[in-house]
């Protein structure tokens, strides 16, 4: 079995499940639930190995000295882990319950008969149930990875469609966000945010935060960190505008400006040598010069701006810091890491802070969720004793979120006289991905966290080194899975680049596979071969063929379309190469003012062992959607005095009357490892949309968005 | 301050507030109907929908005061409505959200486009679904919500 960190970091089945005396299963998980239903499809792994109904089945909220720990909910690793732990500790309480049963009934655990917890000798006609033998008991074993599993022909939980848990109270709105929470005395919070990061309080109007004194506004102040809380929310917001026209600031030198993709190739940076996914100490090996027997050598240049989690509400935090000790609800992915970080920068022993998860806005990875936990701590800790909670406003989550880094990928090919890829070249240019407030050495926890730099005694951010992990962040899903002989794969880690970045939904692989996919359609042109059959030619891989091939059949691909203003692409996509597979076989349009219009697309998925097929298209859905969005619509503009892409007018995305007819096709595999599959559909898609415009158009776009002002500006070229 | 009343989910509630407070302040803080989002504060995202004489409209930026003695309806009164419920049970069985942020404003969307029109056609649904954004791709869930909810109609008649 691979290494699965959340089984080794939490070995004990306790860590995991427990048998309440009144008949309910409760099941812990570190992961937490952020739209993508992973509480669902635990509980139904947890159902169908114990042998008992779904509705038995309680997911306990995620709790720092509770849950067990998981790290960070991200890299769609959920299912890999947890789900897979969880059917491993289900598997071993089953054993060991059977085994109790036997000695409880004196009976032979073979041929013991279980349904719902109910236990009977057929011999004897005795019986027991779980909660009996176990009831409100700890198991005190060790979770054993070898506990034989179910076989899926004997799955009776699994495949069934199944109410999402916690979705009746989603729709009807009883479902209690952190945005809705409510304390006794609960003050509510606002953070005054300077212009721009390298902006620090100049002057306060000590006249004007004497008023809000007097309107009952509290103000907090510590360094070039500002905020305000009081008992009536509006009065808040409103006191934060008279607040804003009492700061004066020292701007600096503003945010760097000028052409973004010329820096990407130009700033300082650090070159590594990618050798199957894992970045090289050496150095980078020079540009090699088409093999022999190459007939024909292409090479193109892929852009990629900042873009934005855009989170659809701004994030939020309730704290309360009493006697000394911090409770904090945060719709934070990594409750324990925060912690961790959190009582560095407080200076707390991590003992004296709590954290409880509570859902948020989906969050598609590292947005301002735990900015805005430290902002609510912050705030608390000043104001001891009242429970705060702490929002951001619209412009705090577009202006501040770290964002997906911009990147720039240059990529180079051979052809030989059969039209097969002789060598391959491929570098990738970007900021880090991977800057979330994880623990390590010198505060570099508390560094990542927004506020730590504008307070009185400030933690600068830290410079992040490379993400040396397979497949990690520039370099994510920049080794394509095809079968190329002879293959160059470079990372830049480019320093000095304007904006903050962090982790967003699939790092690097989003727009790598945009390059590769765009490319190989390139390659497929020059060699005069159907892209379709390009592709298929090249994958060893059979499960890359087939999710290629579904998609291809159902859509009916015919090698292009070939109409005017109407096209086909196709690309592909498995997450880091080893988690789901994707396909994306898509027809649009572009209308007289240079829109596109996405009509038809289908999305062909393979993510192993099938466990919720619902929450799985829910998934690909989202992914294609959501890339989508990045493709056609999204950029974040800034310029000297900031961000200026602060709100959805001015970072617009993907609406509903933008939304095409999409088919899913999920190809299960019944026993086959489960597959994470929060991600994989974003890395065909906008290889797919870009080879569908060139079909449509003849137009190759290279840069993204593809905005009508691109199309025409191309057409124009 | 000033002191309205404000007739919310078949009730009247009494609240003495600032006069330029909006609306979902009043609904989420002294009603404590906070399935009512606030999501921009700007009625770009629609998130803070609610029924105002059965009408769908954005309540974090008008004020409260403008809606006195209007009919407001929250996703909190749609339980009390047979059309809302009809359309949660088909959103539920569809499972048409994600994260479930901006569900109850397009679940109020849906209603108010259902009460006015029994079958809409497919651009009534885009543009009564247009002013609502989702961040997840819950999209076509929701579409595929409202086309059986418009094909259940059919059925019935």
């Amino acid at each position: 079995m691979a290494d699965n960190l959340s089984l080794r970091t939490n070995p004990r089945l306790d860590d995991w499940i427990s048998i309440e005396a009144e008949g309910r299963i409760r099941v812990r998980s570190g992961k937490v639930d952020i739209g993508q239903r992973i509480s669902t499809a635990v509980a139904l792994i947890v159902a169908e190995e114990l042998d008992v109904d779904f509705a038995r089945i309680e997911v306990q909220a995620r709790e720092t000295g509770v849950s067990p720990d998981e790290g960070y909910t991200s890299g769609s690793m959920s299912m890999e882990e947890t789900g897979e732990t969880a059917r491993l500790a289900a598997a071993t309480a089953r054993r060991h319950l059977l085994d109790l049963a036997a000695a409880a009934l004196d009976a032979d655990a073979d041929a013991l008969q279980l349904s719902d917890g109910l236990i009977r000798a057929p011999e004897s006609n005795r019986t027991t149930t779980y909660w009996e033998l176990i009831g409100g008991r700890t198991f005190g074993i060790a979770i054993d990875p070898d506990a034989p599993v179910k076989a899926p022909q004997a799955y009776r939980q699994i495949g069934r469609p199944r109410v999402p848990l916690g979705m009746a109270e989603l729709v009807a709105g009883r479902a209690r966000f952190v945005h809705d929470m409510s304390l006794p005395g609960m003050l509510h919070a606002r953070v005054l945010r300077p212009p721009h990061y390298h902006a620090r309080l100049a002057r306060l109007d000590r006249r004007a935060s004497g008023g809000l004194k007097r309107d009952g506004l509290e103000l907090v102040q510590d360094g070039s960190f500002l905020a305000l809380a009081g008992s009536d929310e509006f009065q808040v917001v409103k006191g934060l505008a008279a607040l804003a026209r009492a700061a004066e600031w020292n701007r600096g030198n503003g945010l760097q400006t000028g052409d973004l993709y010329a820096r990407l190739r130009e700033n300082p940076r650090l070159s590594l040598p990618v050798i199957e996914g894992v970045p090289q100490k050496q150095p980078i090996p020079p540009p090699s010069p088409p093999p022999e027997g190459a007939v024909k050598s292409l090479s193109a240049r892929f852009e990629r701006p900042y873009q934005a989690h855009a989170s659809i509400a701004p994030s939020a935090a309730l704290a309360l810091f009493e006697d000394g000790r911090l409770t904090l609800w945060t719709h934070s992915q990594g409750i324990y890491p925060l912690r961790t970080s959190l009582a560095d920068l407080l200076r707390l022993a991590e003992d004296d802070l709590h954290l409880v998860h509570v859902i948020g806005p989906g969050c598609y990875g590292h947005n301002g969720a735990d900015d805005a936990a430290v902002d609510a701590a912050l705030v608390a800790r000043a104001l001891p004793g009242r429970p705060v909670l702490l929002k951001w406003s619209r412009e705090d989550e577009h202006a501040w979120e770290p964002y997906g880094s911009a990147m720039v990928m240059e990529l180079s090919a051979s052809l030989d006289n059969d039209g097969r890829v002789i060598a391959w070249s491929h570098e990738a240019y970007s900021d880090a991905h991977t800057v979330r407030p994880r623990p390590g050495p010198g505060r570099v926890g508390p560094s990542r966290l927004l506020a730590s730099r504008f307070l009185a005694e400030p933690i600068a951010p830290q410079v992040p080194g490379p993400n040396m992990t397979h497949h990690g962040g520039v370099h994510r899903n920049a080794d394509p899975l095809y079968a190329f002989p002879q293959r160059r794969i470079v990372k830049h880690l480019v320093r000095e680049l304007p904006l903050r970045t962090s982790a967003m939904r699939t790092l690097g692989a989003y727009a790598n596979c945009f390059a590769i996919e765009s490319f190989m359609d390139e390659l497929a042109t020059a060699a005069g071969v159907d892209p379709l059959e390009f592709r298929l030619r090249h994958l060893a891989d059979e499960r890359a063929q087939a999710v290629l091939q579904a998609a291809a059949d159902r859509l009916g691909w015919r090698g292009g379309l070939r109409a005017e203003g109407r096209g086909h692409g196709i690309a592909f996509g498995r997450y880091k190469n080893t988690k789901a597979y994707a396909a994306v076989a898509l027809e649009l349009s572009i209308d007289e003012a240079a829109k596109v219009r996405l009509e038809r697309v289908v999305i062909a998925g393979d993510a192993g062992q099938v466990v919720d097929a619902a929450g799985l298209a829910a998934q690909f859905e989202g992914g294609f959607l959501q890339a989508a969005s990045w493709t056609l619509f999204e950029e974040v503009h800034f310029d000297r005095d900031g961000i200026t892409s602060r709100d959805w007018e001015s970072y617009p995305i993907l609406g509903f009357d933008g939304v095409p007819e999409i088919e899913t096709v999920l190809i299960d595999r019944p026993g086959e490892p489960y597959l994470g599959a929060g991600e994989a559909a974003c890395l065909p898609t906008a290889g797919a949309i870009a080879n569908a415009i060139h079909d449509a158009t003849g137009l190759r776009l290279r840069r993204l968005p593809f905005t009508p002002e691109a199309l025409r500006a191309a057409a124009l070229a | 301050m000033v002191e309205l009343t404000l007739r919310v989910n078949g009730a009247e509630h009494r609240v003495d507030v600032d006069p330029a407070t909006p609306l979902v302040y009043v609904l989420r803080n002294d009603l404590g109907l906070t399935g009512v989002k606030h999501g921009c504060g700007l009625e770009q995202c629609g998130s803070c929908a609610v029924l105002v004489d059965g009408v769908s409209t954005m309540s974090c930026v008008r004020t409260a005061a403008e809606f006195a003695g209007r009919a407001i309806v929250t996703i909190e009164g749609l339980a009390a409505d047979r059309l809302g419920r009809t359309v949660e049970r088909i959103f539920i069985d569809e499972g048409a959200a994600q994260c479930g942020y901006c569900t109850p404003g397009i679940v109020v969307a849906v209603t108010a486009l259902l009460q006015a029109a029994r079958k809409p056609t497919r651009s009534q649904v885009i543009e009564a679904l247009a002013p609502h954004l989702c961040r997840c791709g819950a999209h076509s869930r929701v579409l595929a919500a409202v086309e059986r909810l418009v094909r259940e109609a059919e059925s019935d008649g």
